[in-house]
């Protein structure tokens, strides 16, 4: 069974469909594409699409990834353009491997959040952000389903930026200032999320957003060792002649 | 003058609410046009929660065959819920519509569809949330026409003072006819505003608009007589009724949510209209004749909605799906198309019949045999006599124990309690049933592994079928039969565990009641509960009774005369002059018919009994065989 490796966008308002609403989405893009998908055999027969780090409803992501067991070998190009076709226009497919060596979940171990916070100050963020970064930890707590958890947010953090754009949704405060928070965050258990290092920065520093922040994940793949940098987990699937080596850093930004 | 998107405003709001994705839109085939580009523009809603409003029928087809008129855009509404609703109040941000977040009071008409009197509340907050005034009377120039249809608007009287225009029957052509009159209108300047529109449409015999028609009472609180209040307005406004549905092939570009909603499955129609002749069932009355679809045009919808829409699953929908003249053939051809490519068929609404067991069979080739669901409706031979569901205590057993015998593990059997003349006897009749199931169950298969639920609800006296004069069985009562019923189901311990019990209690039958059969004094009890924050009362953690009731006796409205009272032949009852086409006389007649116990055919393949509708609206009874078959298809 040939398997197929996705990258996919969750833009706009699609940020807002939850990892259940996109895996029926992509089930039935799939039926609509054609592919042929393989399926579990059993009393319920599932087709073989897995998830690998999935982004939470409500955040927007570039880099989403999930995989795809198929009957027949299928043209990576073709599997690409046929699916985000059949896709409603938000979820969009930016690019698909056949699966090489290796698990791809093992190789998402950091992801490149953009957080914009319209209406923030940005000496403030500053502030909190050098705060954060001086602590040795940051323990916060998040309301899960079991209750309340306390755990370290600080740890998982490798890099926190602080910089300024504008706001692209235009929200309470249209066209006002809106301060762009890069965080680089290693993928932990439990998992440290955006919102995680906001409750971080108001605890140490009482930084606190006005409105709602506009959280995006521009990247997810293995760090290199070498210079600390991202890489396209992909990247490994494309040149299966280096194995398990961690492929060059490039630039993964889109958006 | 181009509308402005709210969608900025209300993006922000979105991270603060529950399941936000049920508000962006942007489904696979919804339509966004151009503001400018139609001269008439629906907003089209569906009074509950998008997903349950999602996968409605109704709203969907009209959605589409206004969109594809030249010069008319219809977009999509849904009753947001009390979260997003307090945003949007303290925020400022006005009902809208999912598909291009237009504010929903820009629009030329609001059509509301209601499948039932529960989402009554929903369209107020909806209309309040819109800025448009809730009494059609306080509306101006700048106001959208606020049109009922669905079933409920077969008696739109208890939201009379809300609405501007109710239709009946199906939708396709009148929207289409309600659009036309709405453009020559606009195009003509907009003569005499808002009051010579509506004249224009009520003119036409076709649309019910309320407020040319007046409502006197007796001393005694009946209805003396309703008459129109102006020239040229008839006395009775008829239902409407499309013939030949193979030439509606709708939908044939299928809404695909991103959100989950309640039937996650492409559904075709079968046939509409239905004339087994069940007392109780609204549905069946209004919706006469019989119009069936061809096997060939439902194996080309099936083929096109699998195609459109990605969905694993259809649904084969209709009345009664197995009385399709050609079902065998259709289930047939539509198992061997789809063998092997993981899609399921289902066909809901079947009856007690040994042949839905092989139906049934058809559409589980791949293995999958969990549940079956039947409907008796009455517990007792007698009870099923009365609501003439001909189906015998042997037929029931032979059938389930041929569906056990076949491999299929869980039977579901449906129920309703409160029916005319019930007596205790009968509803405990359901205890033994479900025993005497179980038993032959485990004798055919030798096995324990079998279950049986029964399900059961309050029954609804509704207007337009032979029960339109009963008395409504009051909630104590239902709800202590209900509890007589559980004890008897439990008290057994050779055949409790294998039994499953489901009910709902009497009280919601009780609000359902006094909205059906209501009249325009109905109101006041709507607006208050909705004034006290009633809203989705068709969902139980939302519906409140007592808030109800606090609100009719502050209304001065006595429910239990809506409700429990029988009705006399010669009263004027609040929907009389509404048209579904059932003559008064043959509606009262099947009354007499049901105390006595006397039973009616099916006018398929019986000859006409006179039930009044074809004459009355030039229709008839359209149904197979053709003979013809589907063809195996080359299936993506």
């Amino acid at each position: 069974m040939q398997r197929l490796r996705v990258r996919y966008a969750k833009r706009g308002r699609l940020r807002f469909t939850s990892h259940r609403d996109i895996s029926r989405a992509v089930e039935r893009a799939v039926r609509r594409a054609g592919i042929p998908v393989a399926f579990s055999a059993g009393f319920s027969p599932h087709p073989k699409i897995s998830y690998a780090g999935a982004a939470p409803t409500g955040v927007a992501s570039e880099a989403e990834y999930l995989e795809i067991g198929v009957t027949t070998p299928c043209d990576p190009e073709q599997i690409r353009s046929g699916l985000d076709a059949s896709l409603p226009p938000g979820l969009d497919v930016l690019d698909v491997v056949e699966a090489g060596q290796g698990g791809l979940a093992d190789r998402l171990e950091v992801s490149d959040w953009e957080v914009r916070l319209p209406g923030a100050d940005r000496e403030l963020a500053e502030v909190a952000a050098e705060k954060f970064l001086a602590a040795g930890t940051v323990e916060v707590e998040r309301l899960t389903k079991k209750g309340p958890r306390r755990f370290d947010a600080r740890e998982a953090v490798l890099g926190l930026t602080v910089s300024e754009g504008t706001d692209r949704i235009a929200a309470q405060v249209p066209g006002g200032p809106c301060v762009i928070l890069r965080m680089v965050v290693r993928h932990m258990t439990p998992a440290v999320r955006p919102d995680d290092v906001l409750t971080g920065l108001r605890l140490v520093a009482d930084f606190a957003p006005p409105v709602p922040p506009e959280v995006t994940r521009l990247a997810q793949g293995p760090l290199d060792a070498s210079t600390g940098a991202l890489a396209d987990p992909l990247d490994l699937d494309r040149d299966k002649t280096r194995g398990g080596e961690a492929g060059p850093a490039g630039e993964h930004v889109a958006g | 003058m181009p509308v402005e998107s709210i969608f900025p405003r209300l993006e922000a709001l979105l991270p603060k609410v529950q399941k936000p994705i049920q508000y962006v839109g942007g489904e696979l085939n919804s339509t966004v046009k151009d503001w400018d580009t139609a001269d008439v523009r629906w907003a089209l809603m569906y009074p509950d929660a998008y997903e349950v409003g999602l996968p409605n029928q109704g709203v969907a087809i009209l959605y589409e065959i206004l969109n594809e008129l030249p010069a008319t855009l219809a977009e999509r509404t849904y009753a947001v819920w009390p979260d997003l609703e307090a945003l949007m109040r303290a925020e400022g941000v006005p009902q809208f519509t999912v598909d291009a977040h237009r504010p929903v009071r820009a629009f030329d008409v609001l059509g509301v569809s209601f499948s039932t009197e529960l989402g009554y509340t929903n369209m107020l907050t909806a209309l309040d949330l819109a800025g448009i005034p809730l009494h059609a009377v306080d509306r101006g120039e700048d106001d959208p026409i606020v049109l009922a249809g669905g079933h409920a608007a077969f008696n739109p009287e208890p939201i009379a003072d809300f609405l501007d225009a109710a239709v009946l029957g199906d939708g396709e052509q009148i929207a289409i006819a309600v659009t036309e009159v709405i453009r020559e209108w606009k195009a003509e300047g907009r003569p005499g505003g808002r009051d010579e529109l509506l004249m224009r449409l009520a003119e036409s015999g076709g649309v019910y608009v309320p407020k040319f028609y007046d409502v006197d009472y007796h001393p005694d609180g009946r209805i003396q007589r309703v008459a129109p209040n102006r020239a040229d307005v008839p006395w009775r406004v008829h239902k409407h009724t499309v013939m030949d549905l193979d030439e509606w092939p709708y939908p044939k570009k299928p809404l695909v949510p991103l959100a989950e909603t309640v039937h996650e499955r492409f559904s075709v129609e079968i046939f509409r209209g239905c004339t087994r002749g069940c007392r109780f069932c609204q549905a069946g009355m209004i919706t006469r004749p019989v119009r069936e679809r061809s096997i060939t045009t439902i194996g080309a919808m099936v083929e096109n909605g699998i195609k459109e829409s990605g969905f694993n699953e259809v649904g084969l929908l209709s009345l009664s799906s197995a009385d399709h003249s050609e079902i065998g053939d259709v289930a047939k051809g539509l198992a061997d198309r789809y063998e092997g490519t993981n899609t399921s068929l289902s066909l809901p609404s079947t009856r007690v019949d040994a042949f839905n067991i092989d139906l049934a069979n058809e559409f589980s080739r791949n293995g999958r045999r969990s549940g079956l669901t039947f409907a008796p409706e009455g517990g007792s031979e007698r009870m099923r006599k009365v609501i003439n569901k001909m189906v015998t205590e042997e037929d029931l057993i032979r059938t389930v124990t041929t569906a056990y015998s076949q491999g299929w593990r869980q039977v579901k059997l449906y129920f309703m309690c409160g029916l005319p003349t019930e007596t205790d006897e009968d509803v405990l009749g359901i205890a033994d049933l479900a025993k005497k199931v179980i038993k032959a169950g485990r004798e055919a298969t030798g096995s324990r592994d079998i279950r049986c639920t029964v399900s059961i609800g309050g029954f609804v006296p509704k207007p337009h079928t032979p029960f339109q004069w009963a008395g409504q069985a009051d909630h104590e009562t239902v709800d202590r039969r209900l509890r007589a019923l559980r004890d008897a189901l439990r008290s057994d311990k050779a055949y409790g565990r294998a039994i499953g019990y489901r009910y709902h209690d009497g009280k919601p039958s009780i609000v359902e009641g006094l909205l059906s059969r209501g009249d325009r004094r109905v109101g006041a009890v709507i607006r208050a509960v909705w004034e006290d924050g009633g809203r989705f009362d068709g969902w139980s953690e939302h519906f409140s009774y007592e808030r109800w009731m606090a609100a009719a006796e502050k209304a001065g409205v006595d429910v239990d005369w809506y409700t429990t009272r029988e009705r006399e032949e010669n009263e004027v009852l609040p929907w009389d002059h509404l048209d579904a086409g059932l003559d008064r006389e043959w509606l009262w007649q099947d009354w007499q018919e049901a105390v006595s116990g006397g039973e009616v055919e099916d006018c398929r393949w019986t000859p006409c009994y006179d039930c009044g509708v074809c004459p009355t609206m030039g229709t008839e009874i359209q149904i197979g065989p053709t003979g013809r078959k589907l063809l195996p298809l080359t299936v993506v």
